[in-house]
């Protein structure tokens, strides 16, 4: 039997369909069950005090705040190291072995398990520099994790400046750093700061490097140098030791919408700035 | 005659090797309109941006002999490329509106120039736009996003964001090559009014726009000048054979 080819199209559209609604259904489905689980524990005593009992009681303050400085410093050092590097890569060499060397580098760091970043950052950062298990340890780990994120989505986003906007620059009596910051980096920024967004994701969201380098301490951070617990690892050592399943989905859910509104307010700000700059 | 703004002496242009433009003798005087016309491969873009030095952004580039501006040899050391590139302004033969508002590009390069004052600003985008025949059609909406301009006014935008600069030579690479006759003709008469303040240089793929809108013409073929002389002169009299044969359609 033949079938005619608007009948294999409509099954073909009706099969990627379908696939896509699995694929959003089973996002769906994780997050409403962790929301209704955890949601109904997030009080603001929950937000705002610290936990006893090894969290089965009180609340998440002081990982709130670690993950902050964690993720946050991670993101503050790695950006502008990463930004330069693309920066340098596409504006200030020629295509060569060097250029290869660090972009291939990059590529193999980006696909190293987060685990062993862990591992070299509890062995270099805590140990050998002394830093301890401390928020500095993990921020640094972490910006090395996210490093090569953020080189390549940067030089992506550079990359897809035309280059005659680089000429018409220079056509006017501007030096190639003049070009770089008025013209390349202002039409790259909303690239970039994609590649941010998603490094911060994924520094808030990593546990297994955290842990081997900014500990899990329950207290609230006073320095740089005092060890802090993440909200992730917080649920990972609630679920996995059987401490509060409750608050393990409570701490998950605040995990989820936060990562959701970072998402969302990094989207609304790209939208703002490409309207205003003009596209 | 006055002296030469810009005297050109045994200029070659090389990419990797290659020469693109050869041994090259010609000078350029204040207040003219000098076209330059050839076909394709003649080295014209590359004896323009030879003048700017935005072949010097080619890793390949080469080049060998003078090209003097008011007497100083544009590639001497010492020579600030960036103030070189004010006084001798580049139009691309398509527009390329920086991702700006129409303001904002226009007062780009007098920004890089260290002009801040505003109203030093606003008085010589006024200028510039007058000058492009664009005031009229940009004067209410200079905040607007530069490339929602019809691509006419978006060349003009071009012409006009280096005219701020008051630049010494205008150079532009076949700037009405994407547009209609009437944009064309808006452009022609810009200028006319500026051969005041500027020498221009116009490469053009259009024989009767160099015929209409310059007072000397020069013919180049595959890297060599075949010809100049005033451009009624080089259209009725040519002296070569083949400026003539150019002339008449026998080639490209
Ligand atoms: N950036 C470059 N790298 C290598 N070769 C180049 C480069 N620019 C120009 N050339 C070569 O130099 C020669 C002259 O080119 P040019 O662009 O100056 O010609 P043109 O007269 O402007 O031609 P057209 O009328 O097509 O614009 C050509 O053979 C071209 O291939
Ligand atoms: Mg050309």
């Amino acid at each position: 039997m033949r079938v005619s080819p608007a009948t294999s199209q409509r099954v073909a559209v009706g099969f990627m369909w379908a696939l896509a609604a699995i694929t959003f259904a089973v996002l769906v489905f994780i997050l409403a069950f962790i929301l209704a689980h955890g949601l109904p524990h997030v009080t603001w005593s929950f937000l705002t005090q610290s936990p006893t009992s090894m969290g089965r009681e009180g609340g998440i303050f002081p990982m709130i705040l670690g993950t902050i400085l964690v993720a946050g410093l991670a993101v503050l050092v790695a950006a502008p190291i990463g930004v330069a590097t693309a920066v340098y890569l596409t504006e200030y060499t020629r295509e060569g072995r060097l250029t290869a060397v660090i972009r291939f580098g990059a590529d193999c760091l980006a696909g190293v398990p987060s685990i062993i970043f862990g591992l070299f950052g509890f062995v270099f950062f805590a140990i050998a520099l002394g830093m301890g298990l401390s928020v500095l340890s993990g921020s640094l780990t972490l910006a090395l994790m996210v490093l090569p994120t953020i080189i390549r989505t940067s030089e992506e986003a550079i990359r897809a400046v035309p280059y005659a906007y680089r000429e018409v620059s220079f056509g006017l009596g501007s030096t190639r750093w003049q070009t770089v910051i008025h013209v390349v980096l202002r039409s790259a920024i909303p690239g970039i700061s994609t590649g941010i967004v998603l490094s911060l994701g994924r520094s808030i969201s990593e546990t297994a490097a955290v842990m081997l380098t900014a500990g899990s301490a329950l207290r609230l951070p006073r320095s740089l140098f005092d060890s802090s617990r993440t909200l992730a690892l917080h649920f990972y050592i609630l679920a996995r030791e059987g401490i509060s399943m409750t608050n393990a989905y409570a701490t998950a859910s605040v995990l989820i919408i936060a990562i959701l509104a970072l998402n969302v307010l990094s989207y609304w700000l790209m939208r703002r700035f490409v309207a205003k700059v003009g596209r | 005659m006055q002296a030469p703004r810009i005297v050109v002496q045994g200029f070659t242009a090389c990419f990797d090797g290659k020469p693109a433009v050869k041994n090259l003798d010609l000078e350029i005087f204040p207040n003219e309109r000098l076209a330059i016309i050839g076909p394709a491969s003649s080295g014209k873009t590359t004896f323009l941006r030879s003048l700017n030095r935005l072949n010097d952004l080619d890793h390949g580039f080469t080049h060998s002999g003078k090209i003097l501006h008011d007497g100083k040899d544009i590639y001497d050391a010492d020579v600030d490329v960036a103030e070189l590139r004010r006084k001798i302004g580049m139009v691309y033969a398509v527009p390329v509106p920086l991702p700006w508002s129409i303001y904002d590009n226009l007062v780009y390069g007098l920004r890089l120039a260290g002009i801040r004052d505003r109203t030093t600003l606003d008085e010589r985008v006024e200028k510039a736009l007058g000058y492009a025949v664009l005031w009229d059609e940009v004067k209410d909406r200079l905040h607007e996003p530069a490339n929602v301009l019809s691509g006419g006014q978006q060349q003009r935008l071009c012409i006009a964001r280096v005219l701020v600069l008051e630049p010494d030579v205008l150079i532009l690479d076949e700037p009405c090559s994407g547009l209609d006759p009437i944009s064309t003709g808006k452009i022609e008469d810009a200028l006319v009014a500026l051969k005041e303040r500027t020498s221009i240089v116009l490469v053009t793929n259009n024989t009767k726009q160099a015929a209409r809108a310059s007072d000397r013409t020069a013919f180049f073929l595959l890297g060599d000048l075949v010809e100049v002389g005033p451009t009624a002169q080089l259209f009725t009299k040519p002296t070569q054979k083949k400026t003539n044969d150019y002339l008449v359609g026998q080639f490209g």
